[in-house]
């Protein structure tokens, strides 16, 4: 029977399809030019791409200032959080076989929101400081997902993924309902607190992108390598382990590359929802459900999203911002709501 | 081959393997029989190694506590009784997932791995479907597929928990036959657990009656399959007849005695 040639369907278990890849980078890459072109500031377009590749334009010292210095490290900033978001958010729902898990499913949020609000009250104006808001955002987000793991293992064996994400659920409440609190008890600051609780890309320049750029990286690596572990932890941990993986060990790096990546992104961005959760779902109804293609594309596509609907959130309303939240929820509920019907697919149980 | 010796599994307050002792030589089909919670299931998973207990267990001399993961899937597949089919994956991809052991932790299937899943296909006639959904298949496929994904992992020594549960009779044999043919084509070792004591005796070379956690009998079916044995260890009222050398088991029913009402 070995005379059969391999059929036609065996190609297709190489489940990335290079046309996929091709249309992620190019939907990246044309958000990119498009928040580079426009903004606040309005530049002729024609003259910005004729700087961008070095012809010589008419543009003042100071708009070229305004691409390169505003322009281009927010755009950079856009993809990063997105492409990092969204792979978190993949990779999240994979490993605990949850169509609802997002990056903050075990706490980070809260965590990180907490820390922020706890600055900003406690050091007022100072609290805004660069550098302090992030670091804040980042220990409380790995903080709060750690309290959830031991909570998690504590309470319900180290197999149970159920009691991780019910741990998860109570130590966010938890956290919350201490942050509001605070939030309460010092109406002054309420305003700086709700800014960033709300989420934004910020204007730092190329120091919120030296900030995140090696979390993002380390993660990003972690969790591409991990795309086929996390094919195989979908059938479950029993039969998992009967295919040679280590369903605990494996959950354990995967957790904390993505905690690590979403951290890192909250802490420069503050919460941006929706985009770890819309952007892998929307993956996966058009490219196919393996995490071999799921977690590229949603990298790519993530970044592309982000980077759309922050150009949207700083020209919509210019001068003034949208914050970025409303933007992804406000265009991308909707796309999402039109992607599933075309599909006519039941999927998401 | 396997062995296992002293092999006692307590979940929560229950002793629900006690002391279990058996040797399944290489090449033969095993049944693990018994009625419903006498512990098949679990002795199966302390085989896989996904249930704690005492005892050891040896694959071919070596114990298997001390193989790695990899190791012991490369030596043992599992087709268990429910397994979770992940949405919308198709039946390539599916048995692609029995070359999990063969592949580098954090690598990608090779030309050598796709060719195994080749021949899992083409073994269990499954090249037409290979495109379609595992959800989407009928009973008697889906366990096919399985079988081929047990098949494409290339271990010597199958473990199959009730493989014919909820399939039609014509189905069950189907599936039996095709495991009988991989034992003799590949030199496979079968351990099965299973409900139909019939089937059981027909395609299996020994059978092992489990009851409370321990073995009560074991042997050809001939032995095992009594009258004495069923009633006692299952409650069952059952005749055997004898289909040449292969017991059936016919379970039969007292006639009820009607009172006559209208006298």
């Amino acid at each position: 029977m070995t005379t059969v040639a391999p059929a036609v369907p065996l190609a297709r278990a190489a489940r990335l399809h290079p046309g996929w890849v091709l249309a992620g980078v190019a939907a990246a890459g044309l958000a990119a030019v498009a928040g580079l072109l426009w903004g606040a500031a309005s530049l002729p377009p024609g003259e910005v791409i004729r700087e961008l590749v070095g012809v010589g334009s008419d543009l003042s010292d100071r708009q070229v200032a305004i691409v390169e210095q505003i322009r281009l490290p927010r755009v950079v900033l856009g993809l990063l959080v997105g492409g990092t978001l969204s792979l978190s958010g993949a990779a999240y729902q994979g490993v605990f076989r949850n169509p609802l898990a997002d990056p903050y499913l075990l706490g980070a949020a809260a965590g990180a929101g907490l820390g922020v609000t706890l600055v900003i009250v406690n050091l007022g104006e100072g609290g805004l400081t660069p550098g302090y808001v992030p670091l804040a955002a980042f220990v409380g987000a790995v903080g709060a997902v750690a309290l959830a793991f031991v909570l998690g293992a504590a309470s319900g064996g180290r197999s149970s993924t159920a009691a991780l994400i019910l741990a998860g659920v109570a130590v966010a409440s938890f956290l919350t309902a201490i942050q509001t609190y605070v939030q309460q008890q010092h109406q002054d600051n309420i305003r700086d607190v709700y800014v960033w609780l709300l989420g934004r890309l910020s204007t730092a320049g190329w120091h919120d992108v030296r900030l995140l750029l090696p979390y993002a990286a380390i993660s990003a690596v972690v969790l591409l390598a991990h795309r086929r572990v996390l094919d195989v932890l979908a059938v479950g941990d029993d039969e998992a382990a009967s295919l040679g993986i280590n369903p605990q060990r494996s959950r354990l790096i995967i957790v904390v590359a993505a905690t690590l990546g979403t951290a890192a992104a909250v802490s420069v961005s503050g919460l941006i929802a929706f985009v770890g959760i819309i952007v892998p779902h929307t993956v996966r109804l058009l490219a196919g459900r393996s995490h071999r293609a799921v977690l590229p594309l949603s990298m790519l596509f993530g970044g592309a999203f982000l980077c759309l609907a922050d150009l949207l959130a700083r020209t919509l309303a210019a001068p003034a911002e949208i914050p970025i939240g409303v933007v992804t929820a406000f265009f991308g509920a909707p796309f999402f709501v039109l992607v599933l019907r075309s599909r006519r697919m039941g999927v998401m149980s | 081959m396997i062995t296992c010796q002293g092999v006692s599994v307590r979940l929560g307050d229950k002793l629900v393997l006690d002391d279990v002792s058996l040797t399944v030589p290489p090449g033969s089909w095993v049944a693990i029989v018994g009625p419903n919670g006498a512990g098949k299931s679990t002795l199966l998973r302390y085989l896989m190694g996904t249930v704690r207990g005492v005892g050891e267990v040896r694959l071919a001399g070596q114990l298997v506590a001390q193989l790695g993961r990899r190791q012991r899937a490369l030596q043992l597949a599992l087709v268990p009784q429910s397994p979770v089919v992940p949405e919308g994956i198709t039946v390539v991809d599916y048995v692609l997932l029995g070359r999990t052991p063969h592949i580098r932790p954090l690598g990608v299937e090779s030309a050598k791995d796709l060719a195994a899943v080749h021949d899992a296909l083409v073994q269990l006639e499954l090249v037409e479907l290979a495109d379609r959904e595992v959800t989407t298949l009928s009973g008697g496929e889906r366990q096919r597929v399985l079988i081929a994904r047990a098949l494409a992992q290339g271990a010597p020594l199958v473990l199959l928990d009730e493989p014919t549960t909820a399939l039609d009779v014509g189905h069950q044999q189907q599936v039996l036959e095709v495991i009988d043919e991989l034992r003799h084509d590949r030199g496979l070792t079968v351990v099965t657990t299973m409900h139909d004591l019939t089937l059981a005796g027909q395609y299996a070379d020994r059978l092992v009656l489990l009851d409370r956690g321990r073995i009560v009998v074991e042997g050809p079916a001939a032995e095992v399959l009594t009258e004495d044995n069923l009633a006692a260890y299952y409650g069952a009222r059952v005749r055997i007849i004898h289909d040449g050398d292969r017991p059936v088991v016919l379970p039969v029913r007292e006639p009820r005695i009607v009172r006559d009402r209208t006298s």
